[in-house]
């Protein structure tokens, strides 16, 4: 029990400043037939460090890891080198173990920083103003749809086939609950849509990825002027944040809303969580954005300094009158998100983007070479999808036992659709080297 | 790195200034150091990382090539190092001390939960790699939620919410599901108690619910006769915080449990604060159809400056089929992950979040489970009680509890201690930052007039909590004996800040750097309006 620090004599002496017998006497108010009479039996009493921490060693050694591994894997999560600094400041207790900033005079330092993240999303995305961070990518987009319906006052979003299934399943679950519909074009990779055609006088807002989920980079200006014509608004989805350091940014193409993955910088794979969501506006929306907003103030010196702001928009004051039930962010993967940006700055965000582009071209071609293999991406970021000549899933659990991480099969995120049952998508990041790319090449020859 | 003082002008409310005397060059005192924003630190040309030359080839970018400069600052490793360690030096931490503040449930953070986070088989592993290569990973959900089950007696559990608040979201698309199968999806209204959490009603009124709030009872507790009387075939659900945000057991919890079921309606119990009955008593044997739990709370997984949290829903029989995507079942093959298109049972209501849950949150929260035991858990919920408890004995010679105990792991006061001596909550509450502590949840539970709610939590020993206890009591002293309104209204007074002008923040919100205006020493200041 050493993370209890009471002893049995201090629990005797507090017992007695209670004026109780024993501690069952300060449960009196829970109906005795539901208080347990000692330990649940079908579970293990405690156990020491070394004992936990064999266990999850156990559980770690029963999967393949990509830190070991070759691995082209993406589809909305993406492996990148973490600067060792990143790790070892999130884990410092000061910011590791806070709690919401809510006594501003002692919390300058995550309030500080989550000014400074706000600072670098509203950058990147080329927009006006950010929040502090939401859960992930999947609920910002589908946050982004619910404000897109408050801000135009109407209830039918229009999602591109482009769209991360996962995300649009987020969106779709939202729909279906809050009264509003969400209308998604069907997900073909060399599809090229006229979503501005869709557009009408119902539609409050137009949801569309870049890179797409097949990896496809397009021009989304035209798209952002029918929109505006029309009086619903753009949402930009990005799920790999990487590429905003390569490709124009949404904001500069017109989008409204922009939601960003930010697991890429910082973050790490983590099996799907905890992620960071970024979620940049314009100004003129700025009181239907959800989530936490860090705003700069001065003390009573007269001091910069930083505060929560503009929270009557959410649950703490209004309750059924708020526009959102969130009452968190992702404050610490917004640290990490944060610190990683900060390493890299503007030369390194760049170069990191072109690494990671470059990468993608080079692997791209040579996949391309494979006989029977089609790439079928005229742009990408890096991320493109692959025709193979038989179903993507059998060949990647092949690869999986050479201990080659080859990819996401289409089929895993779209099941229910046999014209995605031979595309692989192909991840590849500055951590692709030689030594994995060879023995994916290989692999791929011996198994198709 | 001069800091100008010069800024006040337009400040609205400023506190009476008392600023020491001796200023120093820098503005810095001591280890507390003035520190600028990155954006005033950078200069081109420096960087923090080292990459390669990236291999020359034709650009695939289909004419989108970034233009213009994204603005982003340049820092070398040791000055990005430098900062952040500054910046963490602002803030306070449960690592540093009693962090009091009620129905957050700010426990200790063992550091093997963090190691074992990070270990490549399990923080650096893919959300789709194929099943096969995620065994561990996969058997890790599993125990953890069959952990969950056991201990709340609850038949199944949602693992993908990825906090409290989007928890309860799932617990009612559950309800509204099961409404709908069954041909009622006309129950449109939703009981929250006064004393519920702010979120109940706020996901209430998010999923389309008319919100009914229900009367608290002169004992802290739920209007039982006026809930009854709210009953009938228009509501949907009750959502019940318990213990309730008073810091009670709603004691009469079977009989609202019955009465709601006999309606018709469900059971949601807002689970924020399992930790005072974890391993003593099964929500499941209370009534209850659903109850989110969150992880960072009852399971210590740390909350990082507001996030990220976890929050798992435990599920009655009537609700287990309506989970939503994804779960992990175990079948002859292993371990397996049911996503879309794979409807081996029940009627998910879609999908919440992108993966599987917040994996990095399940394996801490596992082994904060697995070091505790189902022994040492209950020891969690009694020593959690106990210093709720003893913290009310020991204050209540000074300051005024809002209801008569016992209570659970919170005990709440009321401001009437402090009428007519001047010092307002908010003054009390500034007034312990400058004795080291973090102040106490304020102004909340609002059906108390100037509340003040105190968690001390299991993990403090006797004499950290003794040691607060006497400052409080002294504080409470020095208030009612009204000799020192002044500094009260003046604290904090040793913090990296003094009182900040919230008013100015949201009159004229400036929520980016910008590089106008920005000279070193004189940051900008530039209102978005």
């Amino acid at each position: 029990m050493r993370y209890l620090p009471l002893t049995d004599a201090d629990r005797r002496e507090m017992l007695a400043a209670v004026g109780a017998r024993s501690v069952d006497e300060l449960f009196r108010d829970v109906p005795a037939a539901a208080i347990l009479p000692g330990p649940i039996a079908e579970l293990p009493p405690h156990q020491g460090e070394l004992e936990v921490e064999r266990a999850f060693q156990a559980y770690a050694a029963m999967n393949l890891s990509p830190a070991s591994h070759p691995s082209f894997l993406g589809a909305g999560a993406y492996r990148h080198h973490v600067p060792s600094a990143v790790d070892h400041l999130i884990q410092r207790g000061e910011f590791l173990t806070s709690y919401t900033p809510y006594q501003p005079e002692i919390t300058q330092g995550t309030l500080q920083y989550l000014f400074e993240f706000q600072t670098q999303v509203t950058m990147l995305t080329g927009m006006e103003v950010a929040n502090a961070s939401m859960y992930d990518g999947s609920t910002g987009t589908a946050e982004a749809v619910l404000m897109a319906n408050r801000v135009t006052r109407r209830s039918k979003a229009i999602l591109s086939g482009g769209l991360h299934p996962h995300y649009r399943a987020v969106v779709e679950t939202t729909a279906k609950w809050q009264g509003f519909t969400a209308a998604a074009q069907p997900a073909d990779p060399r599809a090229v849509e006229d979503l501005a055609r869709l557009v009408d006088r119902e539609t409050s807002c137009v949801v569309v990825q870049n890179p797409s989920f097949f990896g496809q980079v397009r021009d989304l200006a035209p798209l952002a002027k029918a929109c505006q014509a029309a009086g619903a608004l753009l949402i930009v989805v990005v799920t790999e944040v990487v590429s905003l350091g390569a490709l124009t940014p949404p904001g500069e193409m017109g989008a409204d809303i922009v939601v960003c993955e930010g697991q890429s910088l910082g973050v790490g794979l983590q099996f799907g969580g905890p992620y960071v969501g970024l979620f940049a506006t314009k100004e003129k929306h700025l009181r239907q954005m959800p989530g936490r907003l860090v705003g700069e103030t001065v003390d009573a010196d007269g001091k910069r300094g930083f505060v929560l702001t503009l929270s009557t928009r959410e649950q703490h004051i209004r309750r059924e009158k708020a526009t959102s039930n969130i009452c968190t962010n992702s404050g610490l993967m917004a640290l990490a998100f944060t610190i990683h940006l900060t390493l890299l700055g503007e030369a390194g965000l760049r170069r990191l983007a072109e690494l990671n582009h470059a990468k993608a071209v080079e692997l791209a071609d040579r996949i391309a070479a494979l006989p029977g293999v089609e790439v079928l991406n005229d742009t990408f970021f890096n991320e493109f999808t692959v025709r193979l000549p038989k179903p993507a899933a059998g060949v990647v659990e092949a690869l999986a036992r050479k201990g080659i991480l080859a990819g996401v099969p289409v089929s895993r995120l779209i099941p229910d659709d046999p014209a995605v049952g031979d595309l692989l998508l192909v991840a590849v990041t500055e951590t692709a080297t030689e030594l994995g790319m060879g023995p994916l090449i290989a692999g791929l020859k011996e198994t198709l | 790195m001069v800091q100008s003082l010069d800024r006040s002008q337009g400040r609205a409310g400023a506190m009476p200034s008392s600023a020491p005397a001796t200023a120093t060059y820098t503005g810095n005192r001591a280890l507390q150091l003035e520190e600028k924003l990155i954006f005033e630190m950078g200069q081109a040309g420096r960087c923090g990382v080292d990459l390669p030359e990236p291999p020359k080839v034709a650009d695939r970018l289909g004419g989108l090539r970034r233009k213009g400069a994204i603005g982003l600052p340049g820092l070398s490793e040791p000055q990005v190092v430098q900062h952040y360690t500054r910046l963490s030096q602002k803030n306070y931490a449960i690592d540093m001390g009693v962090y009091p503040l009620g129905s957050c449930t700010m426990k200790h953070n063992p550091r093997l939960n963090e190691k074992i986070a990070r270990l490549p088989g399990i923080g650096d592993i893919h959300p789709l790699q194929p099943m096969s290569t995620v065994q561990g990973a996969l058997a890790l959900i599993d125990e953890l939620a069959r952990w969950l089950k056991t201990l709340t007696g609850m038949p199944a559990v949602a693992m993908s919410p990825a906090a409290g608040a989007h928890g309860e979201m799932c617990g009612m698309m559950a309800i509204a599901a099961a409404l709908a199968a069954r041909g009622e999806a006309h129950r449109k209204t939703v009981l929250v108690p006064e004393s519920a959490h702010g979120t109940n009603p706020a996901t209430a009124a998010a999923l389309g619910f008319a919100v009914k709030p229900i009367p608290a009872t002169g004992d802290g507790r739920v209007d039982v006769a006026a809930l009854k009387a709210a009953l009938g075939p228009d509501v949907a659900a009750i959502m019940l915080t318990n213990p309730n945000t008073c810091g009670l057991f709603e004691r009469d919890i079977r009989v609202v449990a019955d009465a709601v079921h006999a309606a018709g309606a469900y059971f949601y119990c807002d689970g924020a604060n399992y930790n005072a009955i974890v391993g003593r008593v099964r929500p499941g044997d209370l009534g209850i159809d659903c109850m989110h739990i969150n992880l960072h709370k009852t399971f210590s997984t740390p909350h990082g400056g507001g996030g990220p949290g976890s929050g798992p829903v435990v599920l009655s029989e009537r609700l287990a089929a309506y989970a939503p995507r994804p779960w992990v079942v175990r079948d002859a093959a292993g371990w397996r992950l049911v996503e879309e298109g794979d409807a081996t049972d029940g009627a998910p209501f879609g999908r919440l979040k992108a993966f599987h849950g917040q994996m990095g949150m399940f394996t801490r929260a596992l082994a904060y489970i697995m070091s505790h035991g189902a022994d040492g858990l209950r020891q969690v919920a009694e020593d959690a009680v106990l210093n709720a408890n003893y913290v009310m004995a020991r204050l209540r010679t000074e300051m005024t509890p809002a209801f008569e105990g016992p209570c659970m792991h919170e005990c709440l006061f009321d401001d009437s201690f402090l009428k007519d001596s001047g010092v307002s909550t908010l003054d009390f509450a500034k007034a312990m930052i400058d004795e080291g502590y973090h102040p106490m949840t304020m102004y909340f539970p609002l059906v108390v007039h100037g509340a003040l709610l105190i968690e001390p939590t299991e993990t403090q020993s006797k004499e950290e909590i003794d040691l607060f206890c006497d400052a409080l009591l002294d504080l409470a002293r020095r208030a009612k004996a009204g000799d020192s309104v002044e500094a009260f209204k003046a604290a904090p007074l040793h913090a990296p800040r003094r009182r900040l002008d919230e008013t100015l923040a949201a009159r004229k919100p400036i929520l980016r750097w910008k590089p106008t205006n920005a000279a070193p020493g004189a940051p900008a200041r530039q209102a978005a309006e």
